[in-house]
């Protein structure tokens, strides 16, 4: 069954054409990777799908809802999680606040119960907290969980990214660059560590990145764009033998002997 | 933690709040010192208010004495109308013995009033922020005080005055220091409130707004909702605040609202420090004995203010507490009490 289904999705900003006519089509359980060269649109397409941007023209459909024009934080509530490239964790706050955090459209209590500190509310707040800690043990984090993201390694802060997109529950996972700013060792985890999230958690993941590393080793199927428009798709090996690929991240053949 | 420890406080609390109304009530303590303390209970309310927005929100709101004085002109106006003697027909609409009752009821619409008035920033915070909402803010003060300098009912520029009647009016009836009981009773009401909303994942996000936006748009907070509750519940406390001095000095007028008097309710939060509770409450404290101490210097404290601030920004920029609580730097007093 198709989760999100992305047709004739253009963005403009200003005379400058972002994205042009873009399909996609992701059916639930895929593993799906999106590549291209600097600048070709793939973090716009990222901020179309989580609700930053409205689309200039097509249809976002997602789950069966339209999603295009609706805030960020509904979308997040219909179940599309989101990491940044640049980590974007809240730093003053621990990992666990977090965590709890990101279950903001599901507290289960009313504006005015934490002022009165109901019965309810008590119950929520410990579900919540139950939850948190829940998925920081299976992230393995738990022994951090009151520390400051700020004081953390790079690659657990990634983790701890993910288990946040996590916390709310998504039914398909956008990665953007995970794999940004890792060691070589660290990327190694990574591939397992999204692999392990793809069997587990019944999502579908949907990653931007660059090192083809990561892409090659993950992705059942990956679209190619380039200057907002989609120059390849297939499976990985079909895309490392595509002769546009090759043109458009190594540039054309013609070009070195001109 | 023991239940036990916790229970002494309040009781301890209670205690001295007590013995405090008596010692009022029986005239040891003189109205200089009462009145003093008053000051204190509405500074608390007026700096932890601001420290919602200024603080926890991460915005600059400069205009937050213009919701004192919503707060302040509608529960006067409440009070003087409902509870003082009418030339004409020499009596009052309602009795003055009700105002017992109804005297904090009022308070509260005030602050609702208020909370009402936030509006005027909550609504522009959505696509504002920082610098160019500060300046939102401060031409929101610039429009209230215009408005009331203009409104002949409430006395224009001259002010209205007439509480001091309701107060007399309630003492008629039964002697008791009402006003030192409900400035210390909000302003612990106002602490407490703050400190549930602030403690629970639903008013965390405001903190995740504070640290960034976009993540806390992004994983589902509802940033808009959220910026309309804090600058709603904020200005609705600034207008408690600013009906309880009314009603302590008995006399309001629009200059006393003006941008000097949110540069205060600054002044305190970033003494205290961003994001800490009990700092706000402290530099309340600290900053109302400071300006009476300094009294006698008449114009010259309004030099040596300023300057404590630079001082205090240039050797301890995150402000006295930063955004630590009590508890943080005395650990035992967790014992006693959880501030977070």
């Amino acid at each position: 069954m198709s989760l999100l289904k992305i047709t004739d999705l253009t963005q403009r900003f200003g005379g400058l054409t972002a994205v042009s006519d873009l399909q996609l089509n992701l059916e639930e359980g895929g593993l799906y990777g999106l590549i291209g060269p600097n600048g070709a649109g793939k973090t716009t397409i990222f901020n179309m799908v989580s609700g930053f941007y409205t689309p200039t023209e097509g249809t976002i459909n997602f789950d069966g809802n339209v999603i295009n024009g609706k805030k960020p934080h509904t979308v997040t509530a219909l179940g599309i999680g989101r990491t940044f490239q640049n980590i974007r964790l809240w730093h003053d706050m621990t990992v666990l606040d977090n965590i709890r955090l990101s279950q903001h459209y599901h507290l289960g209590y009313s504006v005015f119960e934490p002022f009165l500190r109901t019965k309810n509310y008590f119950k929520n707040e410990k579900r919540i907290e139950e939850k948190s800690m829940e998925l920081l043990g299976v992230f393995n984090l738990q022994d951090i969980a009151h520390e400051y993201p700020k004081n953390l390694p790079y690659g657990i802060q990634r983790r701890v990214e993910i288990a946040r997109a996590l916390a709310a529950e998504p039914k398909l996972l956008l990665l953007d660059e995970p794999a940004a700013g890792l060691s070589s060792a660290d990327v190694v985890d990574l591939i397992d560590h999204i692999r392990w999230i793809h069997d587990n958690f019944d999502i579908t993941i949907l990653m931007i990145e660059h090192q083809m590393e990561v892409i090659m080793n993950l992705c059942q199927y990956i679209k190619v764009i380039d200057f907002g428009k989609t120059i390849a798709e297939g499976t990985p090996d079909e895309i490392q033998k595509n002769p546009q690929v090759i043109k458009a991240y190594l540039g054309d053949e013609g070009d070195i002997y001109a | 933690m023991g239940k036990y420890q916790q229970k002494t406080v309040m009781i301890g609390g209670g205690i001295l709040f007590g013995l405090l109304l008596i010692l009022a009530h029986f005239k040891m303590i003189d109205l200089y010192v009462q009145s003093v303390i008053m000051f204190i209970g509405v500074n608390i309310i007026f700096a932890t208010s601001l420290s919602i927005v200024n603080g926890y929100m991460g915005e600059f709101s400069c205009g937050h004495a213009g919701f004192m004085a919503v707060g302040a002109y509608v529960s006067s106006l409440l009070t003087v109308v409902l509870f003082t003697v009418d030339k004409e027909t020499g009596l009052s609409i309602l009795p003055a013995s009700m105002s017992l009752y109804l005297f904090p009821i009022i308070i509260i619409i005030g602050g609702i009033a208020a909370g009402i008035a936030g509006l005027l920033v909550a609504i522009p915070s959505f696509k504002t922020r920082d610098d160019y909402l500060a300046i939102i803010t401060i031409a929101v003060n610039f429009i209230i005080i215009t408005a009331l300098n203009n409104m002949d009912f409430v006395g224009g520029s001259r002010g209205y005055m007439g509480m001091k009647k309701v107060i007399y009016g309630m003492e008629g009836v039964f002697k008791f220091p009402y006003m030192l009981f409900w400035v210390i009773t909000f302003a612990i009401f106002t602490v407490f409130l703050i400190r549930r909303f602030i403690t629970s994942t639903y008013g965390k996000g405001i903190i995740a707004i504070k640290q960034d936006e976009v993540a806390a748009e992004i994983m589902s907070v509802d940033t808009n909702h959220m910026k309309l509750v804090a600058f709603m519940f904020s200005s609705g406390l600034a207008g408690v605040s600013g009906g309880l001095f009314a009603h302590v000095i008995g006399y309001v007028n629009p200059g006393s609202f003006s941008i000097l008097k949110s540069t205060e309710g600054l002044v305190m939060v970033y003494l205290a420090g961003m994001g800490s509770l009990s700092g706000s409450v402290i530099s309340a404290i600290l900053f109302t004995i400071l300006l009476e101490l300094l009294r006698p210097l008449q114009i010259f404290k309004w030099v040596i203010i300023p300057l404590i601030l630079i001082l205090v920004m240039q050797f301890r920029p995150e402000g006295l507490m930063g955004d630590k609580e009590l508890s943080d730097f005395f650990p035992k007093l967790k014992k006693f009490y959880k501030f977070k």
